[in-house]
Order: structure tokens, then C-alpha cells, then sequence
């Protein structure tokens, strides 16, 4: 978890990932910064995150991005 | 059968009369049966189509889906039968066996699963071609043969291709797009295919949305399409409230603005300098109303019918930079090209490595900028070619590519600037970007205008070659086909647009309206608009009504 808020703070530092929980929905994070992040997981990872999982959802707050990381873990 | 026709709106009375005459079960098939009709009047010819792409959609979706539900029955089968191996091994007590049978079918259902995924995307990719397939042959062979023609005369081949006669079904674009997406989604199990046919082809063929879209996503429409609804007064109202609106912007604005636009860009010798930058500002005016005004019309309609259909702008004019302008203008295509081709493409495999690479060998802002790069390039080119078959529109489409990432690519510069220039909740800084937004959109659209690049760059150099400004203190601006009243309506209608504009950004303004007005008076001010635009809209004996912008997209 510590390594993914280290990505986000990359893309956005003055945000608190702890709590933030609308990055999307609150246009924090837009299209580019997603991709962005999404290249950084794979790296950091070794998770690729598919278009199918991009949805707000899945990347409104540190911690749902962080269970979808660890749900592709365990699917591979 | 236009928007702005007697016929459409007998035929609108009619539909939604019957809608709530006829029973429950009636309903949905009606609207069915009229979203046909509506496409007949279009050419009956552009029914097979409207037809073939449904039907290459609704099979592709169904195969997927079945496809899924077989390979998660087999799934849920294979995992029994380890189970009962593993309980057998137990009774022997030999736990590394029982492992070994729980590995062993982990990796048989796993790669089970992957094999069926690949079907399914097969099934997917081979639907979404077909249904992309007729999309171009319509409406890229021309220009294909065009430049194939180009071609040939810069080798001077003496042979040339000719043009084929192809007329351009009225909604192409939209309906294939939005059954394109449809498939995606039930790919990536969004929604369930739909199994009814008939129910799938009104999702296709809903007539509101069928000449400029929005492109609706299945798991937003079909909620309430199939739905039966009783009738309300409130409903059917409210509906009527947005489509009057819908058609001040498209005739009292859109269409009174529109012959100065024609006459400027019809002879561009004779309008350079000033003029051109009348183009722009007129244009931007014209294209606004007229497309937010056929959405309201369409949102409206579907409204009345008590169908939601999602909100297409969001005032996009007060937007701080481009990329903003693009998330609020014409949101449902921007958002099903960021779902269904920026992101695919962004995280595809050759993307994937062409990161890697960029973040191992180029600075590192760049090296993580690379992929992001690459697939809005693809996005842009995608999105200008949508618009039209012609390299106005892949010019105008980049056009827009370059200036979102110069923002991008100078962000940093921007930071700097507000750590020394404190802008923070200054209007005045507002003011600016909105200028400066509405500025570079207007020119953008030049494009779009004038229909030949090396033209546009002409015209768009001669306001600053030209120097003819003093003209707008005379009378020129009278000789362009409309007359002074034409221009006070204008700028009243406009001012009016702007003051509701304004009053929507905390919310609805039909809401504030029905909070705080009682039910007569509400309907005296639409009364009221609907006499502003008989009286001072732009129709009639000798009028040539114009087709909505986007319907040629």
C-alpha cells in the first residue's frame, strides 16, 4: 500500500490518499493521470490493470486501487 | 424528417399520445414501431443498415454472453469435481496428493477460463469489425478513393479511381458507435446481453437520439426504455419545458446566425480579416446552440416518454482550458472514446512495453508521458476522421491533440507563474481562461468552417494580414444576409442563453423554476418563449429550414 500512494503522490503530491475517496468522480485524477498510474503498477507490480477494470470505482480511493491490485494478484 | 418540421412534431404529439393510451405491454413496441417510422422518412433504403448493424450486435452480444454463462457453469463444474478428488485423497491421508489435485485443477481451470476469455474477445473483435465495417465503407470510401487519387497525380498515373454514390445513413456514427459499445461492455460484463430482439433493436433505434446522438450506454438507457410508464403531467411538462428551450436555441439563435455564417466561409475572397474572426465568434454561437439545442430537444422528448437519457454538455464555454472544454462538450462521446479506445489502447500490450522502454531510456516526465502521448494521438485522429471524411476534420481533430498537450507539457510553467501571481478566486483570471478557451475552440473550428486546410490557414492568416477592422464601425456586418433586427434578436437570445447558463451552474434550472414559481406562472414564462420563438424564430414560407450540424457527422 505505502509503495502505491508513493505512484499517486508522484501524480498528484498535495493530495492526502489516506482519505481521499472521489480522485475520480472529483476530477483529482483525470484519464491521463490513470494511465500514467496504470504504467507504474505494472511496473512497480507486475499487475497489468485491463480497460475493463477501468472504472471509477476502482480508482476513487488508494485503498480500492489497492484491492484491485491485490485481486489481479491472486488471479495470476 | 427534420427536427424543425410540422410533420415531426405531428409526429411527436402523436407518439407520446399513444404512448400513454395504449396499455403497458403496448409500449416499448411503440416506440419501436415509431423509431422505424422516424428512420423511414430518412430513406427507407438506410433501414438495412440501421438493420445490419443491430442484428451483427445482437448476435455478437448473445454468443459472448452465452458463451460466459457456459464457461462458468463448466468453471463451477470442474471446481466439484476437485473438490470431490481432494476429499478422496483425504480419506487416503495423503495430503501432498490432495495438493497436487488442487494445483493441478487450479491450473486446468485457469487456463480453461483464459481460453474462453480469448473466444469471447473473438466473438467481440469479429462483431465489432463487421459493425465498424459498414460504418466505413459509407463513409470513408470516398475519401479513401480520394486520396488514392491524390496518389496516382503526384506519380502522374494517368488512371483515376471513380467516386462511388454513396449516400450516408442519417445516425450512422452515432447508433453504430453506441451498439459498438454495447458489445464492449457486455464483453466486459457490464450488463447482460439483452435477449429480445426487438427490445435490442430499440436501443439501437431510439428516434430521439438517433440524428445527433447522445451516445447512450445500455446500462444507462435500458433502465427505464422498456419500462412501462404511467402518465404524469409533472413528467410529460417538464419534458415539453426543455424541448421548447431546445428549440429557441436551434431556430431563434442557431438558424437566424446561420446565413452569415454561409455567406462568409460560401466566398471566402470577399471576407478576410475581420471577417474571419466574425466566422469565428458566429460560428461558435451557431454550432453551440444548434447542438445543445437538438440535445435539449432530444433529452426533452425522451423525457416526456419518461425515458432519462444522459446530459450531453455542461456548459463547456466556461471551461478553464481544452481539455476541460472537451470533458463538458459533447461528454457522451468523449467519454466512449476514452473508454473504448484511449484506455484499450493505452494499456495494450505494445503500450505497455513502449512505457517500460520510454521510462528506461527518456528523461522522466517524458518517459511516463510517452504512452499517454501516443494514444490521445490515435484518440484525436479517431475523433477528427468521426466527425467527417476529410482532412479538415483529422487536421481540426490534431488540431486539438497539440493543444491539450502543450497545456499538458506546460503545466509546470503554469505553477510557477501562480506560486508568483497569487490568481486564486480572481475573476478577472477567470474571465481570462474562459476567453482564452472560447478563443482557441472558435478557431479550431475554422476547420470545420471552411472544409480545405490549406484555405483555413489562409483565412485565419489574413486577420492579422488584412487589416479591415475599421469595418465593423459601418455597416458591414448588415451586408452578410441578415439585418439589424436579425442582430438585436441575437444578441437578446444570446444574452438569454447566457443568464440561463449561469443560473445552471449551482443546478437544474427547471428544478429552480418549479421550486419557486407556482405551476401558472411557470407556464406563462414557457408560453411566453414558445411566442418568442413563433414570433422571432427562424422558419417558415421561404425559409430553408437547415439539418442539425452534427445529423452529417
Amino acid at each position: 500500500m505505502d509503495e502505491l500512494i508513493t505512484i499517486l503522490k508522484e501524480i498528484h503530491p498535495d493530495v492526502d490518499y489516506e482519505t481521499a475517496t472521489n480522485l475520480v468522480d472529483g476530477k483529482i485524477l483525470d484519464s491521463f493521470d490513470i494511465i500514467t498510474l496504470v504504467g507504474e503498477i505494472a511496473d512497480k507490480f507486475d499487475v497489468v490493470i485491463s480497460a475493463e477494470y477501468m472504472i471509477p470505482e476502482n480508482f476513487n480511493s488508494a485503498q480500492a486501487l489497492w484491492n484491485l491490485i491485490q485481486k489481479l494478484e491472486d488471479d495470476e | 424528417m427534420l427536427f424543425t418540421s410540422y410533420k415531426f412534431y405531428g409526429f411527436v404529439i402523436l407518439l407520446v399520445a399513444l404512448y400513454y393510451v395504449l396499455p403497458k405491454k403496448a409500449k416499448w413496441p411503440l416506440l419501436l414501431l415509431g423509431s422505424y417510422v422516424f428512420y423511414y422518412f430518412a430513406g427507407w433504403k438506410f433501414l438495412f443498415y440501421i438493420l445490419a448493424v443491430t442484428v451483427i450486435t445482437y448476435v455478437s452480444g448473445l454468443l459472448i454472453s452465452r458463451n460466459k454463462a457456459r464457461a462458468e457453469a463448466r468453471i463451477a463444474e470442474m471446481k466439484a469435481l476437485d473438490k470431490a478428488g481432494k476429499a478422496s485423497s483425504d480419506d487416503k491421508k495423503t495430503a501432498a496428493g490432495s495438493s497436487k489435485t488442487l494445483d493441478v485443477g487450479k491450473e486446468k481451470r485457469k487456463h480453461y477460463k483464459e481460453s474462453q476469455k480469448k473466444a469471447r474477445r473473438r466473438i467481440m473483435g469479429i462483431g465489432i469489425t463487421l459493425a465498424l465495417l459498414i460504418l466505413a465503407v459509407v463513409k470513408y470510401t470516398n475519401f479513401t478513393i480520394y486520396n488514392i487519387n491524390g496518389i496516382l497525380s503526384a506519380f502522374h498515373a494517368p488512371k483515376r479511381i471513380n467516386f462511388l454514390t454513396i449516400a450516408l445513413p442519417m445516425g450512422i456514427s452515432f447508433y453504430t458507435f453506441q451498439a459498438v459499445g454495447y458489445v464492449i461492455d457486455v464483453y466486459r460484463d457490464r450488463h447482460e446481453a439483452q435477449k429480445n430482439f426487438f427490445k435490442y433493436a430499440l436501443f439501437v433505434s431510439f428516434f430521439p437520439q438517433l440524428v445527433q446522438g447522445p451516445i447512450s450506454r445500455y446500462g444507462d438507457l435500458s433502465k427505464e426504455l422498456f419500462t412501462p410508464h404511467a402518465f404524469s403531467g409533472r413528467v410529460v411538462g417538464r419534458g415539453l419545458e426543455r424541448v421548447i428551450w431546445g428549440y429557441f436555441k436551434k431556430l431563434v439563435i442557431a438558424d437566424r446566425i446561420f446565413p452569415a455564417v454561409n455567406t462568409m466561409i460560401d466566398t471566402p475572397e470577399n471576407y478576410k480579416g475581420m471577417f474571419v474572426f466574425c466566422v469565428m465568434m458566429f460560428y461558435a454561437l451557431e454550432l453551440y446552440a444548434d447542438f445543445t439545442g437538438g440535445i435539449d430537444i432530444t433529452i426533452g422528448i425522451a423525457e416526456m416518454l419518461g425515458i432519462p437519457v444522459k446530459e450531453n454538455f455542461e456548459r463547456p464555454f466556461f471551461s478553464k482550458n481544452i481539455a476541460e472544454y472537451w470533458r463538458r462538450w459533447h461528454i457522451t462521446m468523449g467519454t466512449w472514446f476514452t473508454d473504448y479506445i484511449f484506455y484499450p489502447i493505452s494499456v495494450s500490450g505494445p503500450m505497455l512495453k513502449l512505457g517500460k522502454w520510454s521510462r528506461n531510456h527518456l528523461p522522466e516526465h517524458a518517459g511516463k508521458r510517452l504512452p499517454v502521448y501516443v494514444a490521445s494521438f490515435v484518440v484525436w485522429f479517431t475523433t477528427g476522421i468521426w466527425h467527417g471524411a476529410s482532412w479538415n476534420f483529422i487536421v481540426w481533430g490534431l488540431g486539438n491533440f497539440v493543444v491539450i498537450m502543450f497545456s499538458q507539457e506546460l503545466e509546470p510553467l503554469y505553477a510557477k507563474f501562480h506560486k508568483k501571481v497569487n490568481t486564486d478566486g480572481s475573476t478577472a483570471y477567470k474571465c481570462f481562461q474562459v476567453g482564452r478557451t472560447i478563443l482557441l475552440m472558435s478557431a479550431l473550428r475554422l476547420f470545420d468552417c471552411y472544409r480545405d486546410v490549406p484555405l483555413t490557414f489562409k483565412m485565419f492568416g489574413t486577420m492579422f494580414t488584412t487589416w479591415n477592422w475599421n469595418l465593423l464601425r459601418g455597416n458591414a456586418l448588415l451586408g452578410l444576409g441578415i439585418g439589424r433586427a436579425d442582430y438585436i434578436i441575437l444578441a437578446l437570445g444570446t444574452l438569454l442563453m447566457f443568464i440561463v447558463s449561469m443560473f445552471g451552474r449551482s443546478g437544474s434550472v427547471r428544478d429552480k423554476l418549479e421550486k419557486k414559481l407556482p405551476m401558472p406562472l411557470r407556464w406563462g414564462l414557457f408560453t411566453i418563449l414558445l411566442l418568442i420563438i413563433l414570433v422571432f424564430g427562424a422558419y417558415g414560407l421561404g425559409y430553408d429550414a437547415s439539418q442539425f450540424i452534427y445529423n452529417q457527422f
